[in-house]
């Protein structure tokens, strides 16, 4: 339990910086989920039984988690590491490459977690998410926001520059928003495509959250889940071996 | 007893071996210096010792416990000062160490209780709200000897502690370490200031394309290997002069437009400079810094 220290260290810059952090979390999706919700959404007739407001709010939670996870563990994460040395300061003391990749692993994901609670949070508040088993999105989030975390970290310790993470993000992330089913139902995809998207984990984050924020229990639960935590663990021991060889060769 | 003992170390990078056979004593309470010029491997070897890296050979013992096995253990018991100042920018001076006792476990209250001692140290007392951003450079390095000290360390590891450093902050330093010295404390310093090993260190080692080439007191290197006395010489005809003298005394050296004598007597050389107007020169005991260019030589190394 080492990593709690890092994790600590992150956690009190954050407080330092918490209403400019979350606002700069928040802002983006909540303007998409409110802009094309209603915008678009007044257009559209009720998508999977939802309005499409409610069904969008289900994606944006997923993706805003997806979001903050990755932004945190590569461009906070690469700061820490290359930008400040913070990392090799820590490393005088007891503490070890391992200790920093579990503790930055669980701090993004914590981070994550906060703003896809906030947007349930939003949601409910607009009556978007009325049934008690919502609640379920809150641990689905976490789970979301670690396996994000863990592959950006394996972004951020493989990183020679800041130019590095613009591949991840136009190249990855952006296509596997689009096609996960955030915005439309996966149903609307070529055949091809949805494979692609169920082998990436935004895809079973969403499967997960919106029957939940829709009242329903989700199907395949076992599936969603181990696919998350699989990329949630092949992150984790991706990012230290290359870490360790990073920092102790 | 020994504080940190290295056998045969050695570590490459690829075709290039940084550190190639090296053994280090370091007594517990000493003041030990490892000087060379840029890449002997100073700041590889420190790596070393604390189980930052990897070696491809060799045994090192730090406070005991052998390392990199058990470096954890070792490091919970030493304090690191880099070359380069790492302290945290996001947080205050005083913020800085009390993050930096919870990466040793330390709990809150036992790091509070020793902020203020370490604040008066560092010469940072009353700046403890103060940011990072807004010390100087010799603050910066206080305040990281400071945060090295934080878990009470019995040994103490300095990459070039006053690099960069003005004179005042540089004697601050100085006057500091001497303090923790005296407090019993092991010091493990690289520096190329030979003005800092001289003042510092009880112990020195030259180090030079990864391997030792020298060690003893400061007293016993310059005895070892260099002539007691120096004569320095340049103008309009130091050549022509310096032609003359080659046979009069000792060891004559060229470099750019200076003439380096080195001789046990230099009286007679310093007669043929009578009447010599264009030449000036100084005449001086022989210092760590002659021993240190004798032994790795005066070319750069960038």
């Amino acid at each position: 339990m080492r990593w709690i220290a890092i994790w600590r260290r992150n956690f009190l810059v954050w407080r330092k910086l918490v209403i400019a952090s979350v606002l700069s979390n928040l802002a983006d999706p909540l303007i998409m989920l409110f802009g094309l919700g209603y915008g678009l959404g007044a257009l559209l007739p009720s998508v999977e039984g939802m309005s499409y407001i409610a069904f969008f709010a289900a994606g944006t939670l997923c993706s805003a988690t997806m979001f903050t996870a990755s932004f945190e563990s590569m461009f906070s994460g690469f700061s820490r590491m290359y930008g400040q040395k913070t990392w090799d300061a820590i490393l005088y003391a007891p503490l070890t490459i391992d200790d920093i990749v579990a503790g930055e692993i669980m701090w993004s994901a914590s981070k994550a977690w906060l703003s896809g609670a906030t947007i349930l949070a939003v949601a409910a508040v607009f009556g978007l998410a009325a049934s008690p088993l919502v609640v379920l999105t809150l641990p689905v989030a976490f789970l979301v926001g670690l396996a994000f975390a863990a592959v950006g970290l394996v972004m951020t310790v493989l990183a020679k520059n800041w130019d590095f993470f613009s591949f991840y993000m136009t190249l990855i992330m952006t296509p596997m928003t689009m096609i996960s089913g955030v915005f439309f139902p996966v149903e609307q995809l070529p055949r091809p495509v949805l494979m692609v998207a169920q082998a990436l984990p935004l895809y079973h984050g969403v499967e997960l959250v919106r029957p939940l924020v829709a009242g329903r229990m989700p199907t395949n639960i076992a599936i969603h889940l181990l696919v998350l935590l699989a990329y949630a663990a092949a992150g984790y021991a991706a990012a230290i071996m290359i870490a360790r060889r990073r920092f102790s060769a | 007893m020994s504080a940190l003992k290295a056998r045969a170390l050695r570590k490459a990078y690829g075709a290039l071996e940084v550190v190639g056979g090296l053994d280090l004593d370091v007594a517990a309470g000493e003041c030990f210096g490892l000087l060379g010029p840029n890449g002997a491997g100073k700041t590889t070897t420190l790596r070393l010792c604390l189980g930052l890296t990897h070696p491809d050979a060799g045994e090192i013992q730090l406070l005991g416990e052998p390392v990199p096995a058990r470096a954890r253990e070792a490091r919970q018991r030493v304090g690191v000062v880099p070359q380069f100042d790492n302290l945290d920018p996001d947080f205050t001076v005083a913020e800085n160490l009390l993050v930096y006792g919870r990466y040793f476990g330390m709990a809150p209250r036992a790091i509070e209780a020793k902020l203020a001692g370490l604040l008066e140290f560092a010469g940072l007392a009353g700046r403890e709200d103060a940011r990072i951003n807004t010390l100087s450079g010799g603050m910066k390095r206080r305040l990281t000897l400071a945060r090295a000290l934080v878990n009470d360390p019995q040994l103490l590891f300095m990459d070039e502690p006053t690099t960069g450093l003005d004179p005042q902050a540089r004697h601050l330093i100085w006057e500091r370490l001497r303090r923790l010295t005296q407090e019993g404390k092991t010091l493990v310093l690289t520096t190329h200031f030979m003005e800092e090993a001289e003042r510092l260190c009880h112990r020195l080692a030259i180090m030079d394309r990864g391997r030792l080439i020298a060690a003893g007191t400061p007293r016993e290197l310059i005895a070892a290997h260099i002539e007691p006395q120096v004569l320095e010489v340049h103008g309009n005809g130091a050549d022509a002069w310096m032609e003359r003298v080659r046979n009069l005394a000792g060891r004559v050296e060229r470099a750019g437009d200076s003439v380096f004598v080195y001789a046990a007597d230099v009286a007679p050389v310093l007669a043929s400079l009578a009447g010599q107007s264009e030449l000036a020169y100084l005449h001086r005991p022989a210092s760590l810094e002659d021993v240190f260019l004798k032994l790795t030589g005066r070319d750069l190394r960038d």
